[in-house]
């Protein structure tokens, strides 16, 4: 049986409301359930679990390296972040030096995948509310960025770049060239879609005082990323514990403090800003150098190598079929992803295959504010609180 | 052990609030962890949210680990953190294989609310005082709790 909700004894009967799995609003496999007071939600609960594939188990069955594939899959809007997360949690492990140019890759790129899946937030988020011409314009940015990703890693979304120690290949020779002309062109585009939203009346009336929430509501609540840096909690991870180089490049986070659906709306669409701003940035100063770490038992070696020195090829052999060893302890390493702090939690016991990883989704915690917003309010704006905290169904259920 | 205690503030006021409230602490790559005796979790969580200079005002994460055929068998992890100033804490439960039962985190950090359902869903640990506690990720009527350590990967169970 899925799960309902119980009638309150004593209580006159209302009708009960299930809404998904299969509703287009629900940015894939959300079932929630609702009791109604006409059009008045009086409260609600969720079910989750409909894209549950076990990955936490799977990470014990496979070697560090073979993990970074699953973590693809968890945020298919944000595969490089996922990447990015897992790599920099195995590295901390390892305590293990990456190269300069290798963070700076891995910055813009995550960079370009923020703007792609904010996005396809933007997109999906108008289509929902009725505003069909938006995600049209998106989504024909969003392929160019799939193009780079293509061109750089030979996959659109399934990336698997980064690697442990690095990337996993050096990126192609005039890929450079080929953000800097989309970013060039971006900054019209993103006013274009501003214009077709900001003041649209329909639009403004549908989002702002919707699905409102505290600061202290939302710290509580585990909420994290744009949506609550919406409530005016300036809280970015990227600025507080700077990864992957972070500290060298200088952007700003964007806050509100009303913490409504247009709010979140206009944080994510400033962050969309600041992102182009650090991608220019990496572009401009992006440092010469190897884009692997310089260790030999962890870091698969050069093709060209392994075929004048047996040295790599052992180092090969062993990396393939057994992996490496780290030491035996434990790390929690947490990024920014597009939807908040994605965390890894570690544990290690010097086997070549993880004891135990815990993946803290942004979405998870995140969408347990939807609940929250959505008592006493209309149906209608159930549709409207769900998109604006952009949550992932695949990363929830893992 | 007692050197790192000494050094770092949080777990020294936290031992001049319960002088019992730290069985072990560990530390690794800058992470301190502090294990917690079962019994003494909600006063801790509760002393670690409110205290004027801590300020844990914010579950980050809570998940659990199977250290299958020793005894204790379940670790439950927490990671804390407060913003100003800005840290980070790991806590951890030791409880044991057979009936492991502890209490809820939800009235301190209601967000711990679903962490503890899928912990409860995937590692079958009770969590006395949980609102709502039912399967999470699998469906009801499941049998078995996958992410433990004699719960096969592959095949049928």
């Amino acid at each position: 049986m899925p799960i309902t909700l119980e009638k309150i004894p004593g209580q006159e009967e209302r009708v009960i409301l299930s809404m998904g799995p299969q509703h287009p609003s629900t940015h894939g496999v959300l079932r929630l359930v609702l009791e109604l007071d006409g059009e008045t939600v009086v409260r609600g609960i969720y079910d989750i679990g409909y894209l549950h594939t076990g990955f936490e188990k799977s990470f014990e069955a496979l070697t560090y390296s073979q993990g970074i594939t699953l973590t693809d899959r968890m945020d298919y809007l944000a595969p490089l972040s996922n990447n990015l997360g897992f790599c920099l949690a195995i590295e901390k492990l390892l305590n293990l030096e990456i190269p300069p140019k290798a963070q700076w890759v891995r910055v813009l790129l995550t960079e370009l995948t923020r703007i792609q899946s904010h996005l396809v937030w933007l997109g999906t988020h108008a289509l929902e509310l009725g505003a069909m011409s938006p995600f049209l314009y998106t989504f024909r940015e969003r392929e160019e960025i799939l193009n780079i990703f293509e061109l750089v890693s030979g996959q659109r979304m399934m990336t698997s770049y980064f690697r442990v120690g690095g990337l996993a290949l050096e990126p192609p020779l005039d890929w450079l060239r080929r953000v800097g002309k989309f970013m060039k062109g971006f900054p019209r585009c993103l006013e274009e879609y501003e214009g077709l939203l900001t003041k649209n009346p329909i639009w403004m009336k549908r989002t702002i005082g919707v699905g409102a929430i505290s600061a202290e509501d939302a710290l509580a609540l585990s909420l994290s990323g744009p949506s609550l840096r919406a409530s005016g909690v300036k809280w970015d991870v990227r600025k507080a514990e700077p990864y992957s180089s972070y500290e060298k490049f200088n952007f700003d986070i964007p806050t509100r403090s009303e913490g409504d659906v247009y709010a979140r709306y206009l944080v994510r669409m400033d962050e969309i800003r600041e992102s182009i701003k650090i991608v220019n940035q990496a572009t401009q100063g992006m440092p010469e150098g190897p884009v692997k770490a310089n260790a030999p038992h962890i870091v698969l070696p050069e093709r060209e190598s392994m075929k004048t020195s047996i040295e790599a090829l052992i180092y090969h052999f062993k990396i393939v079929t057994e992996g490496f060893h780290p030491p035996v302890g434990e790390v929690y390493q947490s990024i920014e992803s597009p939807r908040g702090e994605l965390g890894f939690y570690i544990v290690s016991d010097g086997t070549p295959k993880p004891f135990r990883c815990h993946v803290r989704a942004p979405s998870f915690a995140n969408l347990q504010t939807l609940i929250k917003v959505i008592e006493g309010r209309l149906l209608a704006d159930v549709v409207a609180c769900i998109a604006s905290l952009d949550t992932i169904l695949g990363e929830i259920d893992r | 052990m007692s050197l790192l205690l000494d050094a770092n503030p949080v777990p020294r006021k936290l031992r001049e609030f319960d002088p019992q409230a730290i069985e072990d602490a560990r530390e690794f790559r800058g992470e301190i962890t502090l294990f917690i005796p079962a019994a003494r979790l909600r006063s801790v969580c509760e002393f670690l949210r409110d205290a004027a200079d801590l300020q844990f005002k914010y579950l980050s994460d809570l998940t659990a680990v199977d250290l299958c055929a020793s005894e204790p068998r379940f670790e439950v992890v927490y990671h804390l953190l407060a913003l100003e100033p800005y840290q980070r804490l790991r806590l951890k439960v030791r409880l044991p294989g057979d009936n492991p039962r502890i209490d809820s985190v939800v009235p301190i950090w209601p967000g711990a609310n679903a962490f503890e359902r899928e912990v409860f869903d995937l590692f079958g640990i009770q969590f006395d005082g949980h609102p709502f506690l039912r399967r999470l990720m699998l469906p009801e009527e499941w049998e078995g709790y996958p992410l433990r350590k004699d719960y096969p990967t592959t095949g049928y169970r």
